[in-house]
């Protein structure tokens, strides 16, 4: 059936004139306003500059529905031609288990180790020297987002870091502001504690405990002091009863919140609400204390196919994404950070060239999606959730329980 | 020859629904996380599984909803069909606005009882507004009774279909038997509960059995209600499964859960089924 099929396709093409062109299937989950325009680059530049055709598998309902869809297909033995997944260890057992194509001579040929900016996004796609995926955007966790209505309402200055953010919040709760704003998804949670760790602890110590799975740093002083900020920033996000993120993100447009810890895709609810950076909110990187990027983000994973045609449609379509022009256009539409160095953003906001800035700079961290498994990040997310919702778990507990889940890391 | 027709039935039977149970089983003793490998761990999984705080609490939700949902749903239903057993006015309008939220998947249920249980949006507001300012109703948005916003949204859309089961029940009781009654005189009340109800036992086993399926698929109302929050506070084991499975890549895990949920249910049904076609193979 299959090879009739691909007969039957073969004589279609034939009879279209454009020999051994392919259509090939790109699942991912970009499917708001914003993510959609900039997947619709990728898919123009494919169907433009190649022979073959972008058939577009979007998956709606964010990472978590579309990832468990995209394994099973995988491992059901129905390869899509190509699929997002987040940097770092998701693809990792499908790779090992001989899953996906293997990139490197397209890599070695266009000397991606040079280009791929940083090249620790490179170093996430290597496993045992072999290349398998195509890093196309840095997404960074690590900022605060400020609304200056909130703050001119009660008449303090927006804070510049985040000392003074814990200082202004009782003035904003006494006159009926959120503090900080921030929805009830498991994963906010444990992304927040993850941006007050690098800004209180610094990046020595998270690298340790997130990165060397050092269980006394996590048990350790510098830890509990994190732990403190965490369960007094839980103080300040009560009364934010929503639940996405975005909801989130409009109580601090609507200036109902003082601010919110979340990553730079916030930033596309700010355009959208024709908010400008500077004047009407302010973005922190790091909260002010310690700026740094981390270098979270999206690739691209190849399923291996038995047709050769195709594989080299895959090869196209990998060296195509990280091509400049392809990446200007795509992360100035995603709000997002491009892979390399060596292109021009010039129409980026006064937020992204901060994030460049820092990027130039090379004050960067992984992402924590880099460097644990989703089954230990699943567990930190489970007590984070349960730490930032209920009062009466002490920060000392949270620490211990945190400090068992390091030991046990994989 | 009737034998033969079964046979593909029965290999299906063994091999997809006892052949995968036992899978599971044997899985769950390894160490598997996104692909099922044997590197066997002996109980590990379990070990982890009970000393998981998510597990404990998604545990004790199902106990307190199973039980809650159970009560309310057989009695309630009762009661809502012994009232429309009064020969009403109006009786089918009455029916069909009782049974119509069974309509509605529990994914629907759970985002129209997240929308009336907001604090902000629903009933809170709405006596809010009618001037009692200090009136407090947030259940999705307070740990200690969350557990029972989801209740509600569950027995809202379940009782219906109860309450139509035992109305059937009832009018299939014997005219006669309320008139002897009523010779007697046995007040109304009386009736029902040491006559009517034990010559309904077949209507209330099945009541029974699609209660406790409604109880073990709870999952999807969580999800869409409350997602498991605030904190953990929602949760409940087949979400944990579910999780841990496709979300958290770790199947050994998730095998061990499920496999603890099969032997929850089998405690329950085995005394039950011994009880229940045990005796009949005596008589």
């Amino acid at each position: 059936m299959k090879s009739f099929k691909s007969l039957l396709c073969g004589t279609a093409m034939c009879a279209a004139g454009a020999a051994h062109a392919v259509d090939l299937e790109v699942t991912h989950w970009w499917t708001s306003g914003g993510e959609a325009a900039a997947v619709a680059e990728f898919a123009k530049a494919f169907d433009e500059r190649t022979e073959h055709t972008w058939v577009d598998g979007a998956i709606a309902g964010s990472g978590g529905v579309a990832r468990p869809i995209m394994i099973s297909r995988i491992t059901g033995g129905d390869p899509m031609g190509a699929t997002q997944f987040n940097h770092g260890r998701q693809a990792e057992e499908l790779v090992e288990a001989g899953l996906m194509l293997d990139l490197t001579d397209v890599a070695e040929a266009e000397g991606w180790r040079d280009i791929v900016h940083p090249v620790s996004l490179l170093d996430s796609c290597t496993i045992d020297g072999r290349v398998y995926c195509v890093p196309v955007n840095i997404h960074s966790w690590q900022w605060i987002w400020l609304s200056h209505a909130a703050f001119d309402q009660v008449g303090v200055p927006v804070p510049t870091n985040w000392d003074e953010f814990v200082a202004a919040a009782p003035k904003l709760r006494e006159n009926g502001i959120v503090p900080l704003a921030m929805g009830n998804q498991p994963w906010q949670a444990s992304g927040a504690f993850g941006v007050i760790t690098i800004a209180l602890a610094g990046p020595e110590a998270w690298a340790a405990v997130s990165v060397d799975k050092d269980a006394e740093v996590a048990a350790g002083p510098v830890y509990a002091k994190v732990f403190e900020a965490a369960a007094a920033a839980r103080e300040m996000r009560q009364g934010s009863n929503v639940q996405d993120w975005n909801q989130a993100t409009n109580l601090v447009i609507t200036g109902k919140a003082g601010g919110q810890i979340m990553g730079d895709w916030a930033q596309g609810e700010f355009q959208v609400a024709n908010q400008m950076a500077g004047t009407d909110y302010s973005c922190l990187p790091g909260l002010g204390v310690n700026e740094i990027i981390s270098t979270g983000g999206d690739a691209f994973y190849f399923p291996k196919q038995s047709d050769a045609d195709v594989e080299a449609a895959q090869k196209e379509l990998a060296s195509l994404m990280l091509s400049k022009e392809v990446q200007v256009a795509f992360n100035l539409k995603k709000g997002s950070l491009p892979v390399r160095g060596d292109v021009d953003l010039a129409a980026a906001n006064d937020c992204m060239k901060k994030g460049l800035a820092i990027l130039a700079q090379g004050n960067i961290l992984p992402d924590a999606n880099q460097t644990l498994s989703p089954d230990t990040l699943g567990q930190i997310e489970d007590l984070m959730t349960e730490f930032w919702s209920d009062s009466s778990i002490s920060a000392a507990d949270a620490q211990e329980r945190y400090a068992d889940i390091i030991a046990n890391a994989d | 020859m009737a034998k033969i027709a079964a046979i593909p039935m029965i290999l299906t039977a063994l091999c997809v629904f006892v052949g995968g149970t036992l899978w599971t089983v044997v899985y769950s003793f390894t160490s598997s996380k996104l692909l099922p490998k044997t590197n066997w761990v002996g109980l590990d999984q379990y070990e982890r599984l009970w000393n998981t705080n998510r597990w404990i609490v998604s545990i004790e939700n199902l106990m307190i909803y199973g039980i809650c949902s159970l009560i309310f749903s057989l009695v309630i239903g009762f009661v809502l069909a012994a009232l429309l057993d009064q020969k009403i006015r109006f009786e089918n309008t009455f029916r069909t606005i009782i049974l119509y939220p069974f309509a509605l998947s529990f994914i629907v249920t759970g985002l129209v009882w997240q929308w009336i249980l907001n604090p902000d949006f629903g009933v809170q507001n709405i006596v809010r507004s009618l001037g009692w300012a200090s009136f407090e109703f947030d259940p999705l948005y307070n740990q200690d009774i969350v557990i029972y916003g989801i209740l509600i949204a569950g027995l809202w859309q379940g009782t219906g279909l109860i309450m139509v089961l035992m109305l059937a029940g009832l009018r299939g009781i014997d005219q006669e038997i309320w008139k002897a009654a009523r010779v007697d005189g046995i007040p109304t009340w009386k009736t029902y509960i040491f006559i009517v109800i034990p010559m309904m036992r077949p209507v209330f086993i099945t009541t029974l059995v699609l209660i406790a399926s409604g109880i073990v698929r709870v999952f999807d109302l969580v999800v869409a209600q409350t997602s498991g929050g605030p904190g953990i506070a929602s949760e409940v084991p087949a979400k944990y499964v579910y999780d841990t499975m496709f979300l958290r890549q770790n199947l050994g895990q998730g095998f061990a859960a499920s496999t603890m949920m099969l032997l929850a249910v089998a405690i329950v049904i085995i005394p039950w089924a011994y009880l229940e076609f045990g005796s009949r193979k005596r008589d």
